[in-house]
């Protein structure tokens, strides 16, 4: 237990690489949800085609073969990627954010259509109706499958360790490596995980209760298609 | 295909005066005695002046296979007051949504003032509008839901200001000025700040026809208001529509099943079945001695009820 505990600047280190994952995937993955969320929704036909597009390969692909094909492949073909952490990075927000679209086009078809007339009526514009009706509203049912997500691509990270990064997982089978210890910094790993994932669920929180209150209401835990739509599981390996 | 006739038909001689009657309806205090929830309503937050009429033109609006109107023809003065009653399925609500550009059209025109609202001149030809078109023609048109619609990701306030903000370019400060002015009106200003889902069904249609009123439109569509309100909440916003159509030079399309109110509101009664007009008079009449067997028997199911 002395070893684990005195390897802790690993363990710093390797968490450090696992935080920076996590956020640097999740503002990927984020950001291409929207994009392609919303052009699930768009009226034209060809619009719509991008996002199942999209959809369909990187939800369909493992995220490890992706990293794969980032890290191995793509630079024979003249494509390179310089850090690991960008490869991953990518690897990770396509994958996470693939899903992340369909529960932004699914939150956004589950607004009743009765405020989508009503901005009608008051003559948004289409942007307008999006903005500052429709994504709003939406924003409440992606919430709880965003904090899935969050939390999948979180656990997903720990497949890095392939293409060479030192991450907690990483960290814990170089530890059990030297020190000839094994419950130990397994038993560590799995509660700093915990903990990370505790972290961002705080975040998920916050932002749920930020929503609530937006739209006046206490939290409800009413299923939804949004909901449905994460359920299915995210990036990869898990914790 | 010329416009519709703006002076024939309109059975509101009184109501044409338009804005040279505008100095009078501060002064009307004992309509709004009457009206008890409501509070004064100022001149200047009710349209008044032109209102455009509107003509259906063998209008055509089909959901698949089924023809909900079939060659429709009617006409409606401007600022006349028409309510659409009749059996549900006979294509009111429908046209209600056709105007407030809800639902497409399949075939034929609709005229609001000289200009088409589904159609735009290019050369001499009618052709498709498109979206500015319609934003243009939608800003003469405001329409009140059965559900309120309210948005609730906004305050009472803001429900009432993005509109004037956002779509007509007022600044913050007159449209606060005028949510201000509507919410007295209404007899909710002391909900200025409060959120949608504080509000009983009542309150809630109160703002939202405030909300509608904000965009100053010039044709107001009714769609069954009070249908989902408890009963005792409809009396009060049956008052208040009252006043409204009283001290404004609305041309009002409304739908109900609310006879009395009907009968109050209403230049004109139009009894509707299966997408044709059955027939159509002023309220005394349709009420009190109804030509068609099938008005008979759809008054008679109603006020049954």
């Amino acid at each position: 237990m002395s070893t684990v505990l005195d390897s802790y600047e690993q363990w710093l280190d390797g968490a450090w690489v696992t935080v920076q994952l996590t956020v640097y995937g999740c503002a990927l993955a984020l950001v291409l949800a929207l994009a392609f969320g919303l052009a699930g929704t768009s009226r034209r036909w060809w619009v719509r085609v991008l996002n199942r597009i999209y959809v369909e390969f990187f939800r369909g692909t493992a995220t490890l073969v992706l990293l794969y094909w980032f890290f191995y492949a793509l630079p024979l073909v003249g494509l390179k990627i310089t850090s690991p952490m960008t490869t991953a990075v990518l690897a990770l927000g396509l994958n996470v954010g693939a899903y992340g679209a369909e529960v932004v086009r699914g939150s956004i078809n589950a607004v009743p259509r009765a405020q989508y007339e009503a901005t009608v009526a008051l003559n948004f514009t289409p942007f307008q109706r999006m903005r500052r009706v429709l994504l709003p509203q939406a924003f409440a049912l992606m919430l709880p499958p965003f904090g899935n997500l969050v939390i999948e691509l979180m656990k997903g990270t720990a497949i890095v360790y392939t293409i060479g990064m030192v991450d907690l997982t990483k960290v814990s089978k170089n530890i059990q490596g030297f020190s000839g210890e094994t419950v130990a910094p397994f038993l560590a790993v799995l509660v700093l995980y915990f903990v990370i994932a505790q972290v961002l669920q705080l975040f998920i929180r916050y932002a749920e209760w930020r929503v609530d209150r937006m739209l006046g209401r206490r939290p409800s835990r009413e299923p939804s298609v949004s909901t449905v739509a994460a359920g299915a599981p995210g990036a990869g390996v898990s914790g | 295909m010329p416009p519709p006739d703006t002076t024939a038909g309109s059975p509101t001689p009184e109501e044409s005066g338009g804005a040279s009657t505008g100095e009078g309806v501060s002064t009307q205090k004992s309509d709004v005695a009457k009206g008890g929830a409501t509070k004064g309503v100022a001149a200047t937050e009710l349209p008044r002046g032109a209102a455009p009429g509107i003509r259906f033109e063998k209008v055509v609006k089909r959901f698949g296979h089924n023809v909900v109107l079939r060659e429709l023809d009617f006409t409606v003065g401007p600022g006349e007051r028409v309510t659409l009653i009749g059996p549900s399925g006979s294509g009111k609500t429908t046209i209600l949504r056709l105007l407030m550009t809800l639902e497409k059209l399949d075939d034929g025109l609709i005229w609001i003032g000289d200009e088409t609202l589904w159609h735009m001149k290019r050369g001499d030809k009618r052709v498709p509008a498109n979206q500015k078109h319609l934003h243009e023609m939608r800003k003469q048109v405001g329409m009140v839901f059965q559900q309120f619609n309210l948005f609730p990701n906004m305050n009472v306030l803001r429900n009432l200001t993005e509109g004037p903000v956002r779509v007509l370019g007022l600044s913050k400060d007159e449209a606060v000025e005028r949510a201000r002015g509507l919410l007295d009106m209404v007899g909710l200003a002391d909900k200025i700040d409060a959120h949608p889902s504080q509000l009983s069904g009542g309150q809630q249609q109160r703002v939202a026809i405030a909300r509608a009123l904000a965009m100053q439109p010039k044709v107001l569509l009714l769609d069954e208001v009070t249908s989902a309100l408890d009963p005792e909440l409809v009396v009060g916003v049956q008052d208040l529509l009252r006043d409204i159509a009283r001290q404004s030079d609305l041309t009002l399309l409304c739908v109900t099943h609310e006879m009395t109110f009907a009968r109050d509101i209403s230049d004109r009664v139009l009894m509707f079945d299966q997408g044709q007009i059955v027939e159509e008079g002023p309220p005394d009449q349709i009420f009190g001695e109804p030509s068609e067997q099938r008005t008979r028997d759809f008054l008679q199911a109603v006020l049954a009820t």
